[in-house]
């Protein structure tokens, strides 16, 4: 019932120095694809392959959150209760493990395997890959969720207080703590296009921030109960939230216009987008993955589903792998998703495979090239784009400043020809081509700056019309 | 082997752009990071060479090695250097006086100085045996001071100046043409490089002269508002000269349209006393009466470099060497200092990687050149105290005549003061 076959749309996707091809799962005529378990996935595919679908039992300490490094090696989980480990998922290594003795809000990575970040009780720390402390940033208090920005090395926090705090970890300073005003934030997710920072909030907005600005970016109304979850794809194009009145909804985020939006029986209480698009939500023990969410179609039913034992508390797709990580109250458990994770991956950028001597080039080389927080917007290429309004404002001081306008055209001056050809007639017929077009720009200056006039009038009528009702009118002036 | 990974398995790479999101900033961080590096690696001084014993008047390459060159001084003593090992190989009294000009026979075997003893004199390229006195090949004498020697490319010609500009067969000892236009003296003569018959000189009343040798007379001349010390052929494009002007700024012309300059180069505090091109022909080096020698694009108004030592003083004259890598400057505190004319360039073999790196950097400089940040580090330069008070006034001065201007132009009749650009101020007349 399940084959590997290689669809000719995702071929034709990347035509250079492709290893890999992506395969989906395909059922039988007239099996579901979702009704296929875990277990018969394992067993139906090589042993490498099967042994990516694991349960760790770990019921102990509360529901676990988890995070997957950057190249997809290893894997970060976090207990409720405390319990902190780190992993190598694929050889099942234990790096380290360890009981931090208070309530674990969010783990996180940064840049490489060697720190991650927990937001504890309190306060926010910082621990090394085995586990020894290395930081406690006091001035990070109530962190709920974190997100790190990898490639300007900022540590992004959202605190219950509403202080949206960004920590630059290559130099242990905090860039910019922007107080939200919008009360506890615990839905956070970020856009990986152009590193903007997504809060979800009780009102069923989601607001748009960036370390430059006090005010959010951009606030979109999206539900109409509080927002549950957010993810953003790679491409920086699509959003899909999920809120408590039980609807899953796809936005357009470059154009901030809604797409389509679904209903689900019981509203998703964590959403992720793998890096081929696959999205997965999380409905209290069961998670579904769709496949073709983000486009103009409506979601149908569900590519794959299934059933856990606890209620999930964290949900990461791993880079560059079919596998989807689940942080359940029960444990950790991963599912094989086939066709979820980018099968070529660039061994100079992110590279799973990488020694020791390639880590070393490559966190030298990022560091030089991390991007100052100043240049995080909505648009990340903003700086190739021509500014327009200051080459128009500084033409406008050299006209000032010079007393004429050294790019303004000069008027036609005909060429004296022998033979005759210039006399006055000839002359004043060859202006006369050329002058239509000098009129042509005189012509449509005037009339622009008639446009706006008639327009400033036009509004300037509107208000007094609309303005008339005050019955104080008549004692103003 | 350099391989760290095994040979099976190689480097595989992705293009996808969204897997490598930030093209933009991060080009713009490595941007930043490049013209920084630029500045870091900026140590344009190399070597010093010093022996004379009065001030230099004039340097002089060999015309066929890179690592030859001539200089006089103002005591009448000529030394040539080796550059690589910095050491001077020969001195020379050549002149009681100063000397006024050297310039090297094309092929390689001669060199010809004058100076105010009124002599020409030619002298051998090779030193003189074992106990041989220095003796010149040749010597003629004149009737007044030459203050300038230029020789021809192909042909046994030079022309000097002086009184009048005498063109010489080096055969004959009295010139075989004189020029003269009511002149009383001229300050530098030079033969173009491209059109091996044109000719041009400074002249003492603010001129400019063109000749051919083929002529009888001079062609034209420019006059402008203030005397041309030196001028230089551009040695890619024949019908373009640069003068080094005693207004502080340096002229680039076009023979045919002698009537504006093309370019008029602003940037010296001082009287600019020397320029010469660059091989390419895309740059050339001036030196001023203000203690720094300038680099220029060829097109552009202002300086790419400025090179200053608190050691140098008057700097008289400059050479690009012939391999467009070195800069040298010879000033009147009696010492020619060796230069890089790219001031981060690393110097001797470059790996691939290096050359690589090099070239990549430079593009991206190129590349974000206009954007604030970029530009302030890349055009920052140190000047001196006192060059940099002085660039201050003068340009407090321009902007003061400037606004008199525009208000003369506001309360007068339209039309009747004339807008004249910046390039059409400085020529008083171009005369036939």
């Amino acid at each position: 019932f399940m084959k590997g076959s290689t669809p000719k749309e995702e071929r034709s996707v990347h035509t250079h120095n492709c290893l890999s091809v992506i395969s989906f799962l395909e059922g039988d005529e007239d099996e579901d694809t979702n009704t296929i378990s875990q277990a018969d996935i394992a067993d139906a595919v090589d042993i490498t392959s099967g042994s990516k679908y694991f349960n760790l039992h770990l019921s102990q300490f509360g529901p676990y959150r988890l995070d997957y490094s950057r190249t997809g090696r290893n894997l970060l989980v976090g207990g409720k209760k405390g319990h902190v480990a780190c992993i190598d998922w694929q050889t099942k290594d234990l790096k380290c493990e360890m009981n931090v003795m208070e309530t674990v809000n969010d783990v996180k990575w940064l840049h490489t395997e060697a720190m991650f970040a927990v937001a504890q009780k309190r306060w926010l720390y910082i621990y090394d890959s085995k586990g020894v402390e290395l930081h406690c940033v006091k001035k990070f208090n109530d962190v709920l969720r974190m997100q790190f920005l990898p490639y300007h090395f900022l540590l992004a926090t959202a605190s219950a207080t509403g202080f949206l705090q960004y920590l630059d970890v290559s130099i242990g300073k905090e860039v910019a703590a922007i107080c939200t005003k919008m009360g506890r934030l615990d839905v956070m997710a970020q856009n990986p296009h152009n590193a903007v920072i997504h809060l979800g909030h009780p009102n069923g907005t989601v607001s748009l921030w960036s370390p430059n600005q006090k005010e959010s970016l951009v606030k979109m109304l999206c539900h109409r109960g509080a927002v549950r979850s957010l993810a953003v794809d790679k491409t920086g194009t699509y959003m899909v939230t999920s809120g408590l009145d039980r609807k899953l909804k796809v936005y357009d985020i470059r154009a901030f216009k809604p797409l389509h939006s679904c209903f689900l029986p019981a509203g998703a209480s964590c959403l992720s987008l793998s890096q081929r698009g696959l999205l997965s939500a999380a409905t209290g023990e069961i998670v579904q993955v769709y496949q073709n969410v983000l486009g103009s179609n409506p979601v149908s039913k569900p590519y794959m589903a299934h059933r856990l034992r606890g209620q999930i508390w964290g949900l990461a797709y791993c880079p560059f792998e079919d596998v989807l990580g689940i942080g359940h109250g029960e444990g950790f458990t991963s599912m094989i998703v086939p066709g979820a994770g980018e099968p070529n991956f660039d061994a100079l950028d992110t590279n799973p495979y990488r020694s020791h001597k390639q880590r070393q080039e490559w966190e030298v080389k990022a560091l030089l090239e991390k991007v100052q927080p100043e240049l995080i917007g909505l648009d990340p290429g903003q700086l190739s784009k021509v500014d327009q309004a200051s080459f128009e404002q500084r033409h406008k001081e050299q006209i000032e400043a010079l007393g004429f306008d050294p790019l303004a055209k000069d008027k036609f001056k005909p060429r004296t020809k022998k033979k005759g050809r210039s006399s006055a007639g000839a002359i004043e017929k060859r202006k006369r081509k050329v002058a239509h077009e000098d009129q042509r720009d005189e012509i449509r200056q005037s009339v622009q700056e008639r446009t706006e006039r008639e327009k400033e009038l036009k509004e300037k009528s509107n208000e007094k019309k609309l303005g008339n009702k005050s019955t104080l009118d008549r004692f103003r002036k | 082997q350099r391989r760290a990974i095994p040979f099976t398995l190689g480097v595989p790479r992705n293009y996808d752009p969204t897997l490598h999101p930030f093209e933009v900033p991060r080009e713009y961080t490595r941007a930043l990071n490049a013209t920084k590096l630029e500045r870091v690696f900026a140590k344009p001084f190399v070597a010093s060479l010093d022996g004379h014993r009065d001030g230099i008047s004039c340097i002089t390459k060999h015309a066929k090695s890179l690592s030859t060159i001539i200089s006089g001084a103002c005591d009448g003593e000529v030394k040539v250097w080796n550059l690589p090992r910095q050491e001077c190989l020969r001195t020379v009294q050549a002149h009681e006086g100063f000397v006024r000009g050297i310039c090297s026979r094309f092929c390689g075997t001669s060199f010809f100085t004058v100076g105010d003893d009124k002599t020409i004199k030619q002298w051998n390229w090779e030193a003189p045996g074992y106990g041989v006195r220095e003796e010149p090949i040749n010597t003629i004498l004149g009737k007044a001071v030459f203050t300038g020697i230029d020789h021809h490319q192909r042909e046994g010609t030079f022309v000097t100046c002086g009184q009048t500009v005498d063109i010489w067969d080096e055969q004959r000892s009295s010139p075989i043409r004189s020029f003269s236009w009511g002149v009383d003296s001229f300050s530098c003569v030079r033969y173009n490089p491209v059109e091996t018959e044109l000719l041009a000189s400074c002249a003492s009343d603010r001129s400019v002269v063109l000749y051919d040798t083929r002529e009888s007379a001079p062609l034209r001349k420019v006059i402008m508002q203030l005397r041309s010390n030196t001028l230089c052929w551009n040695p890619m494009e024949a019908y373009y000269f640069t003068c080094a002007n005693e207004d502080y700024n340096l002229y680039t012309y076009d023979i045919r349209h002698l009537d504006v300059p093309v370019t008029v180069h602003m940037d010296h505090v001082s009287a600019v006393l020397d320029v010469d091109y660059s091989p390419t022909g895309r740059e050339f080096v001036s030196a001023s009466f203000d203690k720094t020698i300038r680099i220029f694009p060829k097109d552009k108004g202002h300086s790419r470099e400025v090179y200053h030592t608190k050691r140098m003083q008057h700097v008289i004259c400059v050479r690009w060497s012939a391999d467009n890598k070195y800069v040298l400057s010879g000033s009147d505190e009696m010492n020619i200092r060796l230069w890089k004319a790219n001031a981060s360039e690393k110097l001797g073999l470059l790996s691939a990687r290096e050359k690589a790196a090099t070239h990549y950097n430079k593009k991206l400089i190129e590349k974000f050149q206009h954007h604030p940040q970029v530009r302030r580090i890349a055009r920052h330069r140190h000047l001196p105290g006192d060059i940099l008070k002085q660039k201050r006034e003068l340009r407090e001065m321009r902007e003061a005549q400037r606004r008199k201007e525009q208000n003369v132009r506001k309360h007068s009749k339209p039309g009747s003061v004339p807008l004249l650009t910046e390039k059409e101020k400085h020529v008083v007349a171009v005369v036939e």
